[in-house]
Protein backbone atom coordinates (compact mmCIF):
# COMPACT_ATOMS: atom_id res chain seq x y z
CA UNK A 1 0.00 0.00 0.00
CA UNK A 2 1.18 3.49 -0.73
CA UNK A 3 1.49 5.31 2.59
CA UNK A 4 1.51 8.73 0.99
CA UNK A 5 -1.71 8.06 -0.87
CA UNK A 6 -3.50 6.97 2.31
CA UNK A 7 -2.18 10.04 4.12
CA UNK A 8 -3.35 12.24 1.26
CA UNK A 9 -6.91 10.98 1.38
CA UNK A 10 -7.15 11.17 5.17
CA UNK A 11 -5.80 14.72 5.14
CA UNK A 12 -8.05 15.71 2.26
CA UNK A 13 -11.08 14.46 4.19
CA UNK A 14 -9.98 16.44 7.26
CA UNK A 15 -9.36 19.58 5.18
CA UNK A 16 -12.76 19.41 3.47
CA UNK A 17 -14.48 18.58 6.75
CA UNK A 18 -12.82 21.56 8.42
CA UNK A 19 -13.79 23.87 5.55
CA UNK A 20 -17.42 22.73 5.76
CA UNK A 21 -17.34 23.10 9.54
CA UNK A 22 -16.11 26.65 9.14
CA UNK A 23 -19.00 27.47 6.79
CA UNK A 24 -21.74 25.86 8.83
CA UNK A 25 -20.88 26.52 12.46
CA UNK A 26 -23.13 29.03 14.17
CA UNK A 27 -20.45 30.45 16.43
CA UNK A 28 -17.78 32.67 14.87
CA UNK A 29 -15.11 31.34 17.25
CA UNK A 30 -15.76 27.77 16.15
CA UNK A 31 -15.60 28.91 12.53
CA UNK A 32 -12.19 30.42 13.22
CA UNK A 33 -11.03 27.21 14.89
CA UNK A 34 -12.14 25.14 11.90
CA UNK A 35 -10.25 27.51 9.62
CA UNK A 36 -7.10 27.02 11.74
CA UNK A 37 -7.50 23.25 11.41
CA UNK A 38 -7.86 23.69 7.66
CA UNK A 39 -4.66 25.78 7.45
CA UNK A 40 -2.79 23.21 9.53
CA UNK A 41 -3.88 20.41 7.16
CA UNK A 42 -2.73 22.44 4.18
CA UNK A 43 0.65 22.80 5.94
CA UNK A 44 0.88 19.01 6.21
CA UNK A 45 0.12 18.78 2.47
CA UNK A 46 3.12 21.02 1.83
CA UNK A 47 5.22 18.70 4.02
CA UNK A 48 4.06 15.70 1.99
CA UNK A 49 5.07 17.53 -1.18
CA UNK A 50 8.59 18.01 0.20
CA UNK A 51 8.38 21.74 0.94
CA UNK A 52 8.99 22.05 4.70
CA UNK A 53 9.83 25.75 4.51
CA UNK A 54 6.46 26.62 2.99
CA UNK A 55 4.73 24.30 5.46
CA UNK A 56 6.31 26.07 8.42
CA UNK A 57 5.57 29.49 6.94
CA UNK A 58 1.95 28.38 6.47
CA UNK A 59 1.65 27.42 10.14
CA UNK A 60 3.48 30.48 11.48
CA UNK A 61 1.78 33.08 9.33
CA UNK A 62 -1.71 31.74 8.67
CA UNK A 63 -2.51 29.30 11.47
CA UNK A 64 -0.47 31.32 13.96
CA UNK A 65 -0.35 35.07 13.48
CA UNK A 66 -3.32 35.86 11.26
CA UNK A 67 -5.85 33.59 12.90
CA UNK A 68 -4.91 34.77 16.39
CA UNK A 69 -5.77 38.29 15.26
CA UNK A 70 -9.07 37.01 13.81
CA UNK A 71 -9.88 35.41 17.16
CA UNK A 72 -8.93 38.61 18.98
CA UNK A 73 -11.29 40.69 16.87
CA UNK A 74 -14.11 38.17 17.24
CA UNK A 75 -13.69 38.02 21.00
CA UNK A 76 -13.18 41.74 21.58
CA UNK A 77 -16.25 42.67 19.54
CA UNK A 78 -18.29 39.82 20.99
CA UNK A 79 -19.13 38.92 17.39
CA UNK A 80 -19.68 35.28 18.30
CA UNK A 81 -22.92 36.22 20.05
CA UNK A 82 -24.42 38.23 17.21
CA UNK A 83 -27.44 36.42 15.80
CA UNK A 84 -27.91 35.91 12.11
CA UNK A 85 -29.14 39.12 10.61
CA UNK A 86 -31.35 39.36 7.56
CA UNK A 87 -29.14 38.39 4.64
CA UNK A 88 -28.89 40.54 1.60
CA UNK A 89 -31.12 38.93 -0.99
CA UNK A 90 -28.66 39.00 -3.86
CA UNK A 91 -25.82 37.31 -1.97
CA UNK A 92 -26.95 33.71 -2.14
CA UNK A 93 -27.73 33.51 -5.90
CA UNK A 94 -24.51 35.32 -6.72
CA UNK A 95 -22.46 32.90 -4.57
CA UNK A 96 -24.14 29.94 -6.24
CA UNK A 97 -23.46 31.36 -9.70
CA UNK A 98 -19.79 31.98 -8.95
CA UNK A 99 -19.39 28.48 -7.48
CA UNK A 100 -20.93 26.97 -10.61
CA UNK A 101 -18.53 28.95 -12.80
CA UNK A 102 -15.56 27.72 -10.74
CA UNK A 103 -16.74 24.10 -10.87
CA UNK A 104 -17.36 24.30 -14.62
CA UNK A 105 -13.91 25.76 -15.14
CA UNK A 106 -12.22 22.98 -13.16
CA UNK A 107 -14.26 20.29 -14.91
CA UNK A 108 -13.36 21.77 -18.29
CA UNK A 109 -9.66 21.75 -17.39
CA UNK A 110 -9.70 18.19 -16.07
CA UNK A 111 -11.58 16.72 -19.04
CA UNK A 112 -9.98 18.62 -21.89
CA UNK A 113 -6.39 18.99 -20.79
CA UNK A 114 -5.34 15.52 -19.74
CA UNK A 115 -1.69 16.56 -19.83
CA UNK A 116 -2.05 18.45 -16.51
CA UNK A 117 -2.66 15.14 -14.81
CA UNK A 118 0.52 13.43 -15.96
CA UNK A 119 3.19 12.48 -13.47
CA UNK A 120 5.56 15.32 -12.75
CA UNK A 121 9.31 14.79 -12.74
CA UNK A 122 10.73 14.54 -9.20
CA UNK A 123 11.67 17.92 -7.75
CA UNK A 124 15.27 18.95 -7.27
CA UNK A 125 16.74 18.00 -3.89
CA UNK A 126 17.03 21.62 -2.76
CA UNK A 127 13.51 22.44 -3.97
CA UNK A 128 11.73 24.66 -1.45
CA UNK A 129 14.73 24.84 0.85
CA UNK A 130 15.27 28.13 2.73
CA UNK A 131 18.36 28.91 0.62
CA UNK A 132 16.69 28.42 -2.76
CA UNK A 133 13.60 30.41 -1.73
CA UNK A 134 15.78 33.24 -0.42
CA UNK A 135 17.86 33.31 -3.59
CA UNK A 136 14.75 33.39 -5.78
CA UNK A 137 13.14 36.15 -3.70
CA UNK A 138 16.19 38.37 -3.92
CA UNK A 139 17.00 37.78 -7.60
CA UNK A 140 14.18 36.79 -9.92
CA UNK A 141 11.29 38.06 -7.78
CA UNK A 142 13.02 41.08 -6.24
CA UNK A 143 10.56 43.66 -7.57
CA UNK A 144 7.34 41.89 -6.46
CA UNK A 145 8.98 41.14 -3.12
CA UNK A 146 9.89 44.79 -2.50
CA UNK A 147 6.49 46.01 -3.73
CA UNK A 148 4.82 43.64 -1.27
CA UNK A 149 6.96 44.93 1.56
CA UNK A 150 6.06 48.53 0.74
CA UNK A 151 2.39 47.53 0.59
CA UNK A 152 2.64 45.98 4.05
CA UNK A 153 4.47 49.03 5.39
CA UNK A 154 1.73 51.29 4.00
CA UNK A 155 -0.91 49.12 5.69
CA UNK A 156 0.97 49.34 8.99
CA UNK A 157 1.34 53.12 8.79
CA UNK A 158 -2.33 53.33 7.84
CA UNK A 159 -3.39 51.38 10.91
CA UNK A 160 -1.34 53.64 13.18
CA UNK A 161 -2.70 56.80 11.54
CA UNK A 162 -6.29 55.58 11.97
CA UNK A 163 -5.74 54.98 15.68
CA UNK A 164 -4.10 58.40 16.17
CA UNK A 165 -6.94 60.22 14.41
CA UNK A 166 -9.51 58.56 16.63
CA UNK A 167 -7.65 59.61 19.78
CA UNK A 168 -7.49 63.27 18.78
CA UNK A 169 -11.19 63.44 17.92
CA UNK A 170 -12.36 61.87 21.16
CA UNK A 171 -10.02 64.19 23.05
CA UNK A 172 -11.49 67.23 21.24
CA UNK A 173 -15.04 66.27 22.08
CA UNK A 174 -14.31 66.17 25.77
CA UNK B 1 8.66 2.13 -0.05
CA UNK B 2 10.50 -0.04 2.42
CA UNK B 3 10.01 0.86 6.04
CA UNK B 4 12.94 0.28 8.34
CA UNK B 5 11.13 -1.10 11.38
CA UNK B 6 14.19 -0.80 13.59
CA UNK B 7 14.37 2.89 12.72
CA UNK B 8 10.69 3.34 13.55
CA UNK B 9 11.27 1.55 16.86
CA UNK B 10 14.25 3.81 17.54
CA UNK B 11 12.09 6.93 16.96
CA UNK B 12 9.31 5.60 19.16
CA UNK B 13 11.73 4.82 21.99
CA UNK B 14 13.38 8.22 21.70
CA UNK B 15 10.03 10.04 21.63
CA UNK B 16 8.73 8.16 24.67
CA UNK B 17 11.99 8.80 26.50
CA UNK B 18 11.82 12.52 25.68
CA UNK B 19 8.19 12.85 26.83
CA UNK B 20 8.99 10.86 29.98
CA UNK B 21 11.99 13.08 30.81
CA UNK B 22 9.96 16.24 30.19
CA UNK B 23 7.08 15.07 32.39
CA UNK B 24 9.30 14.00 35.30
CA UNK B 25 11.40 17.09 34.73
CA UNK B 26 8.25 19.19 35.06
CA UNK B 27 7.53 17.76 38.52
CA UNK B 28 11.05 18.36 39.73
CA UNK B 29 11.27 21.83 38.15
CA UNK B 30 8.48 22.92 40.49
CA UNK B 31 10.45 21.47 43.41
CA UNK B 32 13.66 23.14 42.18
CA UNK B 33 11.82 26.45 41.93
CA UNK B 34 10.37 26.25 45.44
CA UNK B 35 13.65 25.19 47.00
CA UNK B 36 15.80 27.76 45.17
CA UNK B 37 13.32 30.62 45.67
CA UNK B 38 13.18 29.67 49.36
CA UNK B 39 16.97 29.75 49.62
CA UNK B 40 17.12 33.15 47.90
CA UNK B 41 14.45 34.58 50.21
CA UNK B 42 16.00 33.00 53.36
CA UNK B 43 13.13 30.55 53.86
CA UNK B 44 13.29 26.75 54.17
CA UNK B 45 10.82 25.66 51.49
CA UNK B 46 9.08 22.28 51.28
CA UNK B 47 10.83 19.82 53.60
CA UNK B 48 8.09 17.54 54.98
CA UNK B 49 7.31 14.98 52.27
CA UNK B 50 10.14 12.45 52.14
CA UNK B 51 13.79 13.09 52.97
CA UNK B 52 14.55 16.77 52.39
CA UNK B 53 11.12 17.22 50.79
CA UNK B 54 12.10 15.22 47.72
CA UNK B 55 8.68 13.52 47.50
CA UNK B 56 6.84 16.86 47.45
CA UNK B 57 6.16 16.73 43.66
CA UNK B 58 4.56 13.30 44.06
CA UNK B 59 2.39 14.59 46.90
CA UNK B 60 1.36 17.59 44.78
CA UNK B 61 0.51 15.33 41.87
CA UNK B 62 -1.68 13.07 44.00
CA UNK B 63 -3.44 16.09 45.48
CA UNK B 64 -4.20 17.57 42.04
CA UNK B 65 -5.51 14.25 40.70
CA UNK B 66 -8.00 13.87 43.57
CA UNK B 67 -9.22 17.46 43.50
CA UNK B 68 -12.70 18.17 42.23
CA UNK B 69 -12.86 19.00 38.54
CA UNK B 70 -15.24 21.86 38.10
CA UNK B 71 -16.61 23.10 34.79
CA UNK B 72 -18.63 26.33 34.91
CA UNK B 73 -22.22 25.88 33.73
CA UNK B 74 -21.95 28.70 31.19
CA UNK B 75 -18.58 27.60 29.79
CA UNK B 76 -18.13 26.46 26.20
CA UNK B 77 -17.51 22.86 27.25
CA UNK B 78 -15.60 21.49 24.27
CA UNK B 79 -13.17 24.39 23.99
CA UNK B 80 -12.89 24.51 27.78
CA UNK B 81 -11.47 20.96 27.71
CA UNK B 82 -9.49 21.56 24.52
CA UNK B 83 -7.60 24.64 25.77
CA UNK B 84 -5.35 22.93 28.38
CA UNK B 85 -4.48 20.25 25.82
CA UNK B 86 -3.51 22.86 23.22
CA UNK B 87 -1.27 24.42 25.87
CA UNK B 88 0.62 21.23 26.77
CA UNK B 89 1.08 19.61 23.35
CA UNK B 90 3.20 22.39 21.74
CA UNK B 91 5.40 22.40 24.86
CA UNK B 92 6.04 18.69 24.38
CA UNK B 93 6.60 18.67 20.62
CA UNK B 94 8.85 21.74 20.45
CA UNK B 95 11.77 19.72 21.85
CA UNK B 96 11.69 17.34 18.86
CA UNK B 97 14.14 19.46 16.86
CA UNK B 98 16.49 20.28 19.74
CA UNK B 99 19.47 17.89 19.71
CA UNK B 100 20.67 16.66 23.08
CA UNK B 101 23.75 14.86 21.82
CA UNK B 102 25.74 13.77 18.79
CA UNK B 103 25.55 10.40 17.03
CA UNK B 104 26.53 7.63 19.47
CA UNK B 105 27.24 3.94 19.02
CA UNK B 106 24.63 1.96 20.97
CA UNK B 107 24.70 -1.87 20.69
CA UNK B 108 26.53 -1.69 17.36
CA UNK B 109 24.04 0.77 15.87
CA UNK B 110 24.74 4.44 15.18
CA UNK B 111 21.99 6.28 17.04
CA UNK B 112 21.70 10.06 16.67
CA UNK B 113 20.72 11.65 19.98
CA UNK B 114 18.02 13.85 18.49
CA UNK B 115 14.61 13.21 17.04
CA UNK B 116 14.86 15.26 13.88
CA UNK B 117 17.61 17.37 12.34
CA UNK B 118 15.61 19.37 9.81
CA UNK B 119 16.85 22.33 7.82
CA UNK B 120 13.97 24.52 9.01
CA UNK B 121 14.31 23.69 12.72
CA UNK B 122 14.24 27.34 13.78
CA UNK B 123 11.07 27.98 11.79
CA UNK B 124 9.55 24.87 13.32
CA UNK B 125 10.21 26.28 16.80
CA UNK B 126 8.63 29.61 15.84
CA UNK B 127 5.57 27.99 14.33
CA UNK B 128 5.00 25.75 17.34
CA UNK B 129 5.42 28.79 19.60
CA UNK B 130 2.85 30.71 17.57
CA UNK B 131 0.35 27.86 17.89
CA UNK B 132 0.81 27.64 21.67
CA UNK B 133 -0.85 31.07 22.02
CA UNK B 134 -4.20 29.46 21.19
CA UNK B 135 -4.35 27.51 24.45
CA UNK B 136 -4.40 30.75 26.42
CA UNK B 137 -6.79 32.68 24.16
CA UNK B 138 -9.25 29.81 24.10
CA UNK B 139 -9.02 29.14 27.84
CA UNK B 140 -9.87 32.77 28.50
CA UNK B 141 -12.79 32.75 26.10
CA UNK B 142 -14.25 29.34 26.93
CA UNK B 143 -14.40 30.07 30.67
CA UNK B 144 -17.05 32.73 29.97
CA UNK B 145 -15.72 34.84 32.82
CA UNK B 146 -14.61 38.44 32.41
CA UNK B 147 -11.42 38.04 34.43
CA UNK B 148 -10.44 34.93 32.49
CA UNK B 149 -11.24 36.71 29.21
CA UNK B 150 -9.19 39.79 30.10
CA UNK B 151 -6.35 37.66 31.40
CA UNK B 152 -6.37 35.49 28.30
CA UNK B 153 -6.36 38.49 25.96
CA UNK B 154 -3.57 40.19 27.90
CA UNK B 155 -1.37 37.12 28.09
CA UNK B 156 -1.79 36.29 24.45
CA UNK B 157 -1.24 39.89 23.31
CA UNK B 158 1.95 39.82 25.36
CA UNK B 159 3.08 36.55 23.79
CA UNK B 160 2.36 37.84 20.27
CA UNK B 161 4.31 41.05 20.90
CA UNK B 162 7.37 39.34 22.34
CA UNK B 163 7.32 36.65 19.66
CA UNK B 164 8.55 39.30 17.19
CA UNK B 165 11.63 40.12 19.26
CA UNK B 166 12.16 36.39 19.84
CA UNK B 167 12.05 35.66 16.11
CA UNK B 168 14.50 38.46 15.37
CA UNK B 169 16.89 37.25 18.09
CA UNK B 170 17.00 33.87 16.31
CA UNK B 171 18.46 35.56 13.23
CA UNK B 172 21.87 36.39 14.79
CA UNK B 173 22.95 32.75 15.34
CA UNK B 174 21.39 31.75 12.00
CA UNK B 175 23.43 34.40 10.19
CA UNK B 176 26.69 33.37 11.87
CA UNK B 177 26.14 29.65 11.41
CA UNK B 178 24.68 30.05 7.92
CA UNK B 179 22.01 27.47 8.61
CA UNK B 180 18.60 27.05 10.24
CA UNK B 181 19.36 23.54 11.49
CA UNK B 182 20.13 23.44 15.20
CA UNK B 183 22.78 20.74 14.62
CA UNK B 184 24.65 23.11 12.29
CA UNK B 185 24.24 26.02 14.72
CA UNK B 186 25.66 23.92 17.57
CA UNK B 187 28.47 22.67 15.32
CA UNK B 188 29.39 26.29 14.51
CA UNK B 189 29.85 26.91 18.25
CA UNK B 190 32.57 24.26 18.52
CA UNK B 191 35.17 26.84 19.57
CA UNK B 192 33.30 29.91 20.76
CA UNK B 193 29.76 30.09 22.13
CA UNK B 194 27.49 32.49 20.28
CA UNK B 195 26.74 34.39 23.48
CA UNK B 196 30.21 35.93 22.97
CA UNK B 197 29.41 37.14 19.44
CA UNK B 198 25.78 37.92 20.21
CA UNK B 199 25.57 39.30 23.76
CA UNK B 200 22.71 41.65 22.89
CA UNK B 201 20.91 38.93 20.93
CA UNK B 202 21.22 36.54 23.87
CA UNK B 203 19.80 39.08 26.33
CA UNK B 204 16.91 39.94 24.00
CA UNK B 205 16.22 36.25 23.48
CA UNK B 206 16.22 35.54 27.20
CA UNK B 207 13.85 38.43 28.03
CA UNK B 208 11.53 37.55 25.14
CA UNK B 209 11.45 33.92 26.14
CA UNK B 210 10.51 34.84 29.73
CA UNK B 211 7.56 36.72 28.25
CA UNK B 212 6.74 33.81 25.92
CA UNK B 213 6.36 31.37 28.80
CA UNK B 214 4.57 33.93 31.00
CA UNK B 215 7.22 33.93 33.70
CA UNK B 216 7.99 36.69 36.20
CA UNK B 217 8.38 39.64 35.68
CA UNK B 218 5.90 39.06 32.84
CA UNK B 219 3.53 36.72 34.69
CA UNK B 220 0.24 38.40 33.83
CA UNK B 221 -1.95 35.45 34.90
CA UNK B 222 -0.74 35.85 38.47
CA UNK B 223 -1.64 39.53 38.82
CA UNK B 224 -4.25 38.59 41.43
CA UNK B 225 -5.36 42.08 42.35
CA UNK B 226 -6.43 42.94 38.81
CA UNK B 227 -7.17 39.64 37.08
CA UNK B 228 -7.77 37.05 39.83
CA UNK B 229 -5.87 34.17 38.18
CA UNK B 230 -6.11 35.35 34.56
CA UNK B 231 -6.97 32.78 31.94
CA UNK B 232 -6.94 29.84 34.36
CA UNK B 233 -9.32 31.39 36.90
CA UNK B 234 -12.04 28.82 36.21
CA UNK B 235 -9.79 25.79 35.95
CA UNK B 236 -9.29 23.27 38.73
CA UNK B 237 -7.92 19.79 39.31
CA UNK B 238 -6.07 18.10 36.46
CA UNK B 239 -7.12 20.71 33.90
CA UNK B 240 -5.40 23.37 35.97
CA UNK B 241 -2.35 21.19 36.41
CA UNK B 242 -2.14 20.82 32.62
CA UNK B 243 -1.65 24.60 32.38
CA UNK B 244 0.88 24.37 35.15
CA UNK B 245 2.62 21.51 33.34
CA UNK B 246 2.59 23.47 30.08
CA UNK B 247 4.30 26.43 31.75
CA UNK B 248 7.07 24.39 33.37
CA UNK B 249 7.73 22.16 30.35
CA UNK B 250 7.90 25.29 28.21
CA UNK B 251 10.44 26.74 30.64
CA UNK B 252 12.65 23.69 30.17
CA UNK B 253 12.10 23.68 26.40
CA UNK B 254 12.97 27.33 25.85
CA UNK B 255 15.99 26.89 28.12
CA UNK B 256 17.10 24.03 25.87
CA UNK B 257 16.61 26.21 22.79
CA UNK B 258 18.51 29.07 24.44
CA UNK B 259 21.36 26.68 25.33
CA UNK B 260 21.47 25.38 21.74
CA UNK B 261 21.50 28.84 20.17
CA UNK B 262 23.83 30.69 22.50
CA UNK B 263 25.56 28.31 24.93
CA UNK B 264 26.88 25.68 22.54
CA UNK B 265 24.10 23.14 23.09
CA UNK B 266 25.49 19.74 24.05
CA UNK B 267 29.06 20.83 23.22
CA UNK B 268 31.64 20.93 26.00
CA UNK B 269 35.08 19.60 26.86
CA UNK B 270 35.81 16.01 25.70
CA UNK B 271 32.43 15.62 24.00
CA UNK B 272 34.10 14.44 20.78
CA UNK B 273 35.89 11.60 22.58
CA UNK B 274 32.96 10.67 24.82
CA UNK B 275 29.65 11.47 23.03
CA UNK B 276 27.80 10.28 26.13
CA UNK B 277 28.82 13.51 27.87
CA UNK B 278 26.66 15.54 25.44
CA UNK B 279 23.29 14.98 27.16
CA UNK B 280 24.94 15.68 30.53
CA UNK B 281 26.31 19.06 29.41
CA UNK B 282 22.99 19.90 27.80
CA UNK B 283 21.15 19.00 31.01
CA UNK B 284 23.49 21.14 33.12
CA UNK B 285 23.00 24.12 30.79
CA UNK B 286 19.21 23.76 31.02
CA UNK B 287 19.39 23.57 34.82
CA UNK B 288 21.54 26.71 34.90
CA UNK B 289 19.12 28.59 32.65
CA UNK B 290 16.15 27.45 34.77
CA UNK B 291 18.06 28.63 37.84
CA UNK B 292 18.37 32.13 36.37
CA UNK B 293 14.63 32.15 35.59
CA UNK B 294 13.81 31.19 39.17
CA UNK B 295 16.29 33.75 40.48
CA UNK B 296 14.55 36.47 38.45
CA UNK B 297 11.17 35.35 39.73
CA UNK B 298 12.36 35.36 43.34
CA UNK B 299 13.77 38.89 43.13
CA UNK B 300 11.90 40.98 40.53
CA UNK B 301 8.47 42.65 40.91
CA UNK B 302 5.90 42.23 38.14
CA UNK B 303 5.74 44.82 35.35
CA UNK B 304 2.58 46.86 34.89
CA UNK B 305 0.74 45.75 31.75
CA UNK B 306 1.09 48.95 29.69
CA UNK B 307 4.80 49.23 30.56
CA UNK B 308 5.26 45.61 29.54
CA UNK B 309 3.75 46.26 26.11
CA UNK B 310 5.68 49.52 25.69
CA UNK B 311 8.91 47.75 26.61
CA UNK B 312 8.25 44.98 24.10
CA UNK B 313 7.41 47.25 21.20
CA UNK B 314 9.49 50.36 21.84
CA UNK B 315 12.67 48.90 23.37
CA UNK B 316 13.06 45.21 22.66
CA UNK B 317 11.86 45.17 19.04
CA UNK B 318 14.05 48.10 17.80
CA UNK B 319 17.04 46.66 19.67
CA UNK B 320 16.47 43.26 18.06
CA UNK B 321 16.23 44.89 14.62
CA UNK B 322 19.43 46.81 15.30
CA UNK B 323 21.12 43.58 16.37
CA UNK B 324 20.14 41.85 13.11
CA UNK B 325 21.33 44.85 11.09
CA UNK B 326 24.71 45.11 12.82
CA UNK B 327 25.30 41.34 12.67
CA UNK B 328 24.54 41.25 8.95
CA UNK B 329 26.77 44.27 8.20
CA UNK B 330 29.67 42.84 10.23
CA UNK B 331 29.39 39.45 8.54
CA UNK B 332 29.42 41.04 5.08
CA UNK B 333 32.23 43.47 6.01
CA UNK B 334 34.46 40.69 7.36
CA UNK B 335 33.56 38.47 4.41
CA UNK B 336 32.66 35.52 6.64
Amino acid sequence: MNVELILFFVLAAVAIGAALGMLFSRNAVYSALFLILNFATVAVFFLLLGAPFIAMAQVTVYAGAIMVLFLFVIMLLGAEQIQHQARRGWQRPLAMLLTLVLLAESAYLIFTRSDVLTVLPPAASDYGSPQSIGLLLFSEYLLPFEVTSILLLAAMVGAIVLVKEDKKKSGGRK
Amino acid sequence: MVIDWVLVLEWVIKSILLVFILLTGFAYTTFYERKLAAAIQLRIGPNRAGPGGWLQPAADGVKLIFKEEFTPAEAYKFVFVLAPIITVVPALVIMAVVPWGDVVNLFGRMVPLYLADINVAVLYILSVASVSVYGIVLAGWASNNKYAMLGGLRSSAQMLSYELALGLAFIGPILIAGSMSLMDIIEAQRNVWFIVYQPLGAIIFYIAMLAEVNRAPFDMPEAEQELTAGYHTEYSGMKFSLFFMGEYIKMAAVSGIFASLFLGGFRGPFVDELPGLGPLYFFLKIVASLGVMIWIRATMPRLRYDRLMAFGWKVLLPLALLNVFVTAVVIVALGL
